[in-house]
């Protein structure tokens, strides 16, 4: 029998080649041709529609004229003084519900400006060659600040009040830095190792020093960083999943989609990962998309996402939406789990789904249901704060931590930032602007004190 | 279908449109491809004394780039045909032969002697070309020579060496004038006093295309130097417009046929020409960029265009707009006009707003009930056009004329329907008074 067609869980349903070719770079890069020609589109707008739709206000016009203009480490520089990890979020930023979506080529064409393919082409062109440094250390200031979390919030913030000639102190639970840049997002976006390099490009800056499997709340502990740091910046993402809210039985084959992507992320070789024949994955975001979508190029026959709303209501871009579809992952609204079942063994044999509708605006179940055959299922349906970091004192709201504008806390020697930080996005690049944020904020505070 | 058929000095073509003297007319092959491909006459690539000149063995051409790599500007230093004048001649007659109803030119250039002129003229005339082309305009090497432009920036050359032409031969002498001097009517009144049948213009303009950064060097360049060389494509085409003009519009030379030439590319290019006093126009670059096949889109636009409009031929076109090119102080300084922003068309880049901020008036606002939004500004806008002119939006902004009587939100005087110029105008201290 056929591997791609065995039923349960089980790895190397693929030849290699397939492997290699199925997690090869999604979008692959400009050449310097195509980049040249592209940037020639840019209009150059006052106030530009992209600038102002971009989550870190990138010069956008500037970086691409720059392009235009035969000088890609200048637009390198125009992006990375904005955005420190322009370079990942060239890979994974959605830029068609952002920049892209204001360009003001739409209007007449359809066709925006590639602006996240050039701000690729010019930081890729940069790391190819980083040398000189592009920023560097302020004086001294003596001042200890503790980044908690190593994700974009994190990294973000550290670079920058590295810039400021502070002294950082890095802390990281897991044992390589990135967090979502490194165990979250699809392998396909951001292939060959690009998370980790970018990482050290950034550190080089100096003034870092980096802890990895340091948790907070069991490895360091927040009054200890409160009395030993002038200020604490706390990047923690968001470690829990959310439940199904039905019995889930103890199988392998119930997993949490973030860790499943996890895992393929770290994967030395794919034929090694196992998946299920038929995948059914639970959510409407986008890692409801890449654990999908990464199961079918895993091998999985059939990978079905079903969203208790409607597709309107999801929070996966129409263009990621039809990029699941693309490859061949189907996509069923208005449903919501019922019940998992299982055979003697233990192993997943199937999910039913209730049907589901809008009441009064209620979301509401009705009695109808059906069944979907799976020996897969990943929950997708969103991810929680983990409340055993011990932070006691602080305000939070709606289970994250409450913050101004600029990310400080009700405390005033902690800032916060990322997915914990309460009214955000959940964007890699919202993330960056965060970190950058609290740390110029930091900085303002730390001087004036 | 409109009748495209010239009569140029009594030079007959099938279309106005020729090839000029340059790289695509130097050989028999070229011009036959270009004949079957349409064109209505050429003028041969110049031909000059033996022994023929030598050319670089490097680089003759430069462009000047646009976005999507457009040709914009064009530079060459190449020389007048470096063959044998009796491989030239032998290849004029035959293509005359093969195709007698098209136009064909000699061009000539030989040291400015009296013999020189009569050795020649006589052997080319025996090809049975239509007529001769003096090149007095070629800017570069032949100049150094004592020929090319060196001639066409001495008014007196010019008339001497017509006059010798119109003594040695029967046939209709065309007079190419140089760009690279300070008063085009100069030269084309020479040509006139020496009797010329019609003078042709631009020639090429001293350029320097670029300078390569990594060696330091002008470029392009012919084993690390490089020589000025002749600039010509698109964007010479509002010099040759103006040249064509003055000399059309210059009582003194007025009437005199002239063949336009200068970065003729669409057929627009060359209705415009024509209105402001050609009667055929030249074209050179656009081939070289993009090949003969151009010269059908050039005849169905031009063709199209007098249908559209009811002209039935050439000569109705010809200087039709020329009245209405005229000295600064005779312009209406009572006539009035403001930008108008089409809100249906707009795509929201406000460059508009942004060039008028900083290098104009302040008269485009950017914003409207707290949007992103552009609207002209009445009160400020003194109708520059500058805003028209950067509009990435075709017909996105407009200019509309204040009517008579209409208050000017800027002045706020009231538009008078009366026509007042500089010359009358009260700020001038030299307007007579009443």
């Amino acid at each position: 029998m056929l591997a791609s067609l065995r039923n349960g869980i089980c790895s190397a349903r693929l030849d290699l080649t397939t492997y290699q070719q199925n997690f090869a770079d999604t979008h692959p890069p400009l050449n310097s041709t195509q980049a040249k020609i592209e940037a020639e589109r840019c209009y150059y707008c006052f106030a530009a529609p992209c600038q102002t739709a971009c989550p870190t206000g990138i010069d956008i016009p500037s970086f691409i004229a720059r392009i235009a203009q035969d000088n890609p480490r200048g637009a390198a520089a125009k992006i990375l003084e904005e955005n420190v990890l322009g370079g990942m979020c060239a890979r994974v930023c959605p830029t068609e519900v952002l920049c892209e979506q204001a360009c003001v080529r739409n209007t007449n064409e359809d066709k925006p400006v590639e602006i996240g393919l050039l701000q690729r082409f010019a930081t890729d062109t940069f790391f190819s060659k980083p040398e000189p440094p592009l920023f560097k250390r302020a004086a001294d200031t003596g001042k200890k600040i503790a980044v908690v979390g190593s994700g974009p919030a994190g990294l973000s913030c550290a670079h920058r009040l590295a810039s400021f000639g502070h002294h950082v102190t890095l802390f990281e639970a897991k044992p390589k830095l990135g967090g979502l840049n490194e165990y979250g997002l699809a392998a396909y976006k951001t292939p060959n190792n690009f998370a980790q390099q970018e990482i050290e490009w950034l550190l080089s800056i100096g003034g870092i020093t980096v802890q990895t499997n340091t948790r907070l709340g069991k490895d360091v502990f927040f009054a200890d960083l409160l009395q030993s740091f002038d200020a604490v910046f706390l990047g923690l993402g968001l470690a829990g999943v959310n439940a199904l809210g039905i019995s889930e039985p103890d199988s392998l084959g119930l997993r949490n989609a973030v860790e499943f992507i996890a895992d393929l992320r770290q994967a030395e070789d794919l034929s090694q990962l196992p998946v299920g024949r038929k995948v059914v994955v639970i959510g409407g975001g986008m890692t409801a998309i890449d654990a999908a979508v990464q199961s079918r190029k895993l091998g999985a026959e059939e990978v079905t996402i079903v969203y208790r709303r409607g597709q309107e209501s999801m929070s996966a871009s129409e263009y990621e939406q039809e990029w699941a579809k693309s490859n061949g992952v189907k996509i069923r609204h208005w449903a919501a789990p019922l019940e998992l079942h299982t055979n003697d063994d233990g192993q997943l044999t199937g999910i039913r789904f209730a049907y589901t509708q809008l009441t009064e605006g209620r979301l509401t179940t009705l009695p109808e249901s059906f069944q979907l055959e799976a020996d897969m299922v990943l929950r997708a349906i969103g991810q929680t704060f983990d409340s055993n970091h011990g932070l006691e004192g602080l305000e939070m709201q709606g289970g994250k931590i409450l913050t101004d504008a600029n990310g400080k806390t009700s405390h005033a020697k902690v800032w916060a930032g990322g997915d914990c930080r309460y009214g955000g996005k959940d964007l890699t690049v919202e993330g960056v602007q965060h970190g950058k944020l609290a740390a110029l904020d930091i900085d303002r505070v730390l001087r004036t004190a | 279908m409109a009748d495209l058929s010239s009569n140029f000095l009594g030079i007959k073509s099938p279309n106005p449109f020729w090839l000029a003297s340059a790289p695509p007319t130097d050989k028999e092959v070229n011009v036959m491809r270009a004949l079957e491909a349409g064109w209505g006459g050429v003028v041969w690539k110049t031909v000059g004394e033996d022994p023929p000149v030598v050319n670089v063995h490097g680089p003759r051409y430069a462009a000047l780039l646009g976005p999507d790599r457009r040709v914009i500007g064009f530079n060459n230093i190449e020389l007048i045909s470096d063959r044998p004048l009796k491989a030239n001649l032998e290849e004029m007659a035959r293509v005359k032969q093969r195709f007698p109803d098209r136009a064909i030119i000699a061009s000539i250039m030989v040291p400015c002697t009296e013999q020189a002129w009569k050795n020649i003229l006589p052997q080319v005339e025996d090809t049975g070309c239509d007529g001769i082309e003096l090149n007095f305009g070629c800017p570069h090497g032949m100049s150094e020579r004592g020929m090319g432009s060196a001639v066409g920036q001495v008014p007196e050359y010019i008339q001497m060496v017509t006059e010798w032409c119109k003594q040695y031969s029967r046939l209709p002498i065309i007079v190419k004038l140089t760009p690279n001097i300070t008063d085009i009517r100069m030269p084309a009144r020479a040509a006139k006093a020496g009797g010329a049948d019609a003078v042709s213009l631009i020639n090429t303009i001293n350029s320097i295309m670029s300078v390569d950064l990594e060696k330091m060097a002008i470029y392009p360049n012919t084993d690390g130097a490089g020589s000025h060389g002749g600039y010509c494509g698109y964007a010479v085409k509002p010099i040759a417009l103006n040249m064509v003009a003055e000399i059309a519009r210059d009582p003194a030379t007025a009437g005199l046929p002239i063949s336009g030439i200068g970065g003729i590319t669409t057929w627009r290019d060359a209705a415009e020409f024509l209105t402001l006093g050609a009667g055929t126009v030249q074209v050179c670059t656009a081939a070289m960029v993009y090949g003969f096949k151009i010269i059908e889109d050039l005849c169905d636009g031009l063709s199209s265009f007098m249908d559209s409009h009811g002209y039935q031929s050439i000569d109705q076109l010809v200087g039709k707009a020329v009245h209405t090119v005229k000295n600064w102080n005779q312009l209406n300084l009572n006539y009035i006009e403001k930008a108008v922003i089409n809100q249906d068309l707009c795509i929201q880049c406000g460059r508009c707003h942004i060039v008028c901020e900083d290098t104009s008036h302040q008269a485009i606002f950017a914003m409207k009930n707290g949007e992103r939004h552009f609207e002209i500004n009445e009160a400020e806008c003194v109708g520059c056009n500058l805003c028209v002119s950067v509009c990435p939006v075709p017909d996105c902004i407009s200019m509309r004329a204040l009517q008579a009587g209409e208050i000017d939100q800027r002045t706020g005087h009231p538009v008078s329907s009366d026509y007042a110029n500089w010359t009358t105008h009260p700020n001038n201290p030299g307007a007579s008074c009443s």
